[in-house]
């Protein structure tokens, strides 16, 4: 039987990449782990090995293709006493689902949809106010990725005393290439690769930022900063107040937090209430380019130790951020992102771009939803919160994450304190379901927010079916 | 099974750099194989190998999710390990972990239909490639956070050591895993309680892109154990007869109480470190060097060709026979349910 190759997908949030080069033509034969060609991802140039022996029968996307989309038929092999001219030529190029059952087609296509929405983000009817941007002022379009290396970059260029360190963050150009060319522009002294040692190197942070040097500890992702949890809070947050003033540790740890995708229970665990729990500590979880970039530049400068939490899924969406040499966004201030009448929708990070999604399905039936994004989580601007419940008197707080003792549960408390006179429906928190993060792809979809569960919850606080 | 001392000299001799002035380093004993041991050795490493082709292949189209950490290369490490043990003795190891599984006797739809998702699933679906659990075979798992596995896998020591059995546990672990600090704490540990722990670190000499002499200060992982006075032993694992011959050894002291060990396997991945890893720290010949000349398997298909247990009809046939149990289990995985949405509530607690 002939042997089918596709286009595959070589990450898990992969959806289509450009045919590079073929590496082997009609008529050669090929052994299993032989390269066939290389693809090119928005990440990475990769190569595609054959599954098996054969002989190359039919080459079906030229070299050069862009926009091949996963799962689409691209060679086809002849097995071994097979003629390779005597073969057909599917007439329907066969993609993933087709190689399903029934059951998981449906789920597949779903989770397929939903990473196609996401990458459509949606785009804030107000930018921010707190940032003075003159008029003029060119708009760059960059992924979140690629602010967050220009605001390092921009900061490294600035303070010498700013280095990054982090397993992958040099040669690699980082596991997800957010600290790609850094060590090309400032080399292996201020971009340093450790070995697997999160306890190890985020002490040493601690330490160095001690003696007066701005490390930025990166963290392949915020799960690995478990191993590392006692030197972030015992170390890095208590220093300034056990030494009566005397010490400070001006140290930024960062990486991506929370779910990415099918990653399971291990990897994808949101850790904003942790942090903020914590005295000492600074705590930024951004939603789009610009706040990450402005952000992380304040949060360099920023004297105290600060937890940075980004999100691997939004690392490559793309806004605008304000061209200019100074975007530095305040810390502690949240951000009005839709303004509306309602009720108010609280949200950070990922979640910002779901709550966004909901207020314009919520207008389309009538009902004028605020979206607040929290952007800080410590210290929490809960002024912002109030002044927009007081308009609304509705309140939603969206959050991927678990319930109890969330960012949603401080926020809902802080409000019965504060704004009880003014809420017309009890503060209603929208979370992740409470178990850890199941692999399967329909009992994930089920396990997080989305936009759906954020609806329905605006729905009920505005007592509306 | 009777271990005969091997007289013939060790052909492939791995390569140790600097050696160390403290101490020479002592090779175990080649494993002199039966005939039946072989073609043992064989199927198996070759039914991983198949196993591991398809989950890339699925993986491709889609129908594998998250990262997905392949197996090939090797295979001869935890076959020649896991023929070594007994019952009751208990293995756990990371998320590079498929070949374990098969390794411990798993079926492979079971383990095919956790990559899937499916509620056949070894782990019901609930936990994907790098969290599968088989506790009937003695496989604790299938862990997401390096070095986990050690303290851990000295903890099924310590238990094997309060009920006082004669059992042994292997932890599983990567040359980058053997930078964790947790690996020290459990090294001391495992020494000053004589736990019956084999510590089998799989050196395939790179931890995602960075290389064993970027990250380590002794590259010699099987001295890391020195000043914990724990002997340490280094091993051709990509040669099947050198693992299993270093694992009787180590699984004889750690049986009489007198343990841990430390293995020290040199071996290779082929793949890149997930799915999505480009692989640009290494050369394309460096990898076809080592499939051309170090290949696991094909080293036992020479012994069985010399050896005249089998010709190459036969050979042939064993991989026929191997291409249909994974394409078994690769329509099984397909074709088996999700789990139940009620499943997501299950199992969090008792
Ligand atoms: C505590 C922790 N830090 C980082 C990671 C990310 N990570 C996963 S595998 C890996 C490399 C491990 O290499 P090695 O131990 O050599 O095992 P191999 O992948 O080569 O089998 C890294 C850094 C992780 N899973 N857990
Ligand atoms: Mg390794």
């Amino acid at each position: 039987m002939a042997i089918e190759i596709t286009m595959p997908a070589l990450s898990p949030t992969m959806e289509e990449g450009t045919l590079a080069t073929w590496l082997v033509k009609v008529g050669d034969t090929v052994a299993s782990g032989d390269v066939l060609a290389e693809i090119e991802t928005d990440k990475a140039t990769m190569e595609v090995e054959s599954i098996d022996d054969g002989v190359v029968a039919k080459i079906l996307v030229e070299a050069g293709t862009d926009e091949v989309k996963v799962g689409t038929l691209i060679a086809i092999l002849a097995e071994e006493g097979e003629d390779p001219n005597a073969l057909d030529t599917p007439t329907k190029a066969s993609s993933a689902p087709d190689n399903q059952g029934n059951t998981a087609e449906g789920a597949k296509a779903e989770t397929l949809t939903e990473v196609t929405e996401t990458a459509a983000q949606p785009k804030p009817a107000i930018v921010a106010e707190d940032v003075h941007i003159p008029d003029g002022t060119p708009m760059q379009n960059i992924t979140v990725r690629e602010a967050l290396r220009d605001a390092m970059a921009e900061e490294m260029r600035l303070d010498p005393d700013v280095f990054v360190m982090g397993e992958e963050v040099a040669e690699y150009q980082g596991a997800y290439k957010v600290t790609q060319g850094l060590l090309d522009e400032f080399g292996s002294e201020r971009v340093v690769d450790t070995p697997i040692t999160e306890h190890g190197f985020a002490g040493l942070g601690a330490g160095a930022a001690f003696a007066g040097l701005k490390p930025v500890i990166e963290f392949m992702t915020f799960n690995f900063a478990m191993q590392a949890i006692d030197h972030i809070i015992n170390s890095a947050a208590k220093t300034r107040y056990m030494s009566g003033g005397l010490v400070e540790c001006p140290i930024v740890f960062r990486g991506p937090n929370g779910a990415a995708s099918r990653v399971g229970a291990q990897h994808s665990q949101n850790y904003a209430s942790w942090y903020a729990n914590v005295p000492g500590l600074i705590v930024i979880a951004p939603y789009d380019a610009a706040d990450n970039k402005g952000l992380l530049k304040a949060a360099i400068r920023n004297p105290n130790p600060v937890v940075f939490l980004e999100n691997e899924l939004m690392y490559g969406e793309s806004f605008d951020v304000p061209d200019m040499e100074e975007y530095v966004v305040p810390i502690g201030k949240a951000r009005t992102f839709r303004e509306g009448t309602d009720v108010t929708i609280i949200s950070y990070s990922i979640t910002v771009g779901q709550a966004l999604r909901a207020a314009e399905k919520l207008a389309e039936e009538g009902i004028s939803a605020e979206v607040i994004d929290l952007r800080t989580i410590r210290p929490l601007d809960i002024d912002a919160v109030i002044e927009s419940v007081k308009k609304t008197n509705r309140c939603v707080v969206a959050e991927e994450g678990w319930p109890q003792c969330s960012v949603a549960s401080d926020i809902s408390a802080q409000l019965m304190e504060q704004a009880f006179d003014w809420l017309d429906a009890p503060v209603t928190r929208v979370n992740s379901v409470d178990v850890p993060l199941p692999y399967a792809a329909n009992l994930e979809k089920a396990a997080v927010v989305d936009a759906d569960k954020i609806i329905a919850a605006a729905k009920a606080v505005c007592y509306e079916e | 099974m009777t271990t005969k001392k091997n007289t013939t000299k060790s052909t492939s001799k791995s390569s140790s750099t600097k050696a160390s002035p403290r101490r020479r380093a002592v090779k175990s004993a080649m494993y002199r194989p039966s005939d039946d041991d072989l073609i043992a050795f064989y199927r198996q490493m070759l039914l991983i190998r198949r196993f591991e082709e398809k989950a890339g292949q699925m993986y491709g189209m889609g129908l594998i999710g998250g990262f997905c950490h392949l197996y090939i290369g090797q295979e001869a490490v935890v076959t020649g390990v896991q023929t070594a043990l007994k019952d009751g003795d208990k293995v756990i190891s990371g998320y590079r972990e498929h070949g374990h599984l098969l390794a411990v006797g798993a079926d492979p739809k079971a383990v095919m239909a956790e990559l899937t998702g499916r509620s056949g699933g070894v782990s019901q679906g609930k936990g994907g490639s790098m969290h599968m659990f088989d506790p009937a075979r003695g496989f604790y798992g299938g862990h997401g956070i390096v070095g986990a596995q050690v303290a851990l896998g000295t903890g099924l020591g310590f238990a094997n050591k309060y009920r006082k059995t004669d059992n042994v546990s292997v932890a599983y672990f990567g040359d980058g895993a053997a930078n964790q600090g947790q690996v020290y704490e459990s090294f001391n540990m495992a020494r000053i309680w004589n736990l019956p722990v084999i510590y089998i670190i799989e050196n395939n000499q790179y931890a995602m892109g960075t290389s064993v002499s970027r990250s380590s200060s002794q590259v010699e992982l099987f001295r890391r154990g020195e000043s914990f006075n724990i002997e340490g032993k280094q091993v051709d694992g990509m040669n099947v007869l050198a693992v299993r011959g270093a694992m009787e050894e180590a699984v004889k002291i750690c049986r009489e109480g007198k343990g841990p060990a430390i293995l020290e396997m040199k071996t290779y991945r082929y793949r890149g470190h997930s799915m999505s890893d480009p692989a640009k720290y290494r050369s394309k010949e460096e990898v076809k060097k080592m499939r051309a000349e170090h290949d696991p398997i094909d080293q036992v298909k020479e012994m069985i060709l010399k050896a005249g247990v089998m010709d190459e009809a036969a050979l042939k046939d064993v991989d026929k026979e191997m291409k249909s149990i994974i394409s078994d289990a690769a329509a099984f995985a397909q074709e088996c349910p999700e789990p139940e949405l009620s499943e997501l509530y299950t199992d969090v607690m008792a």
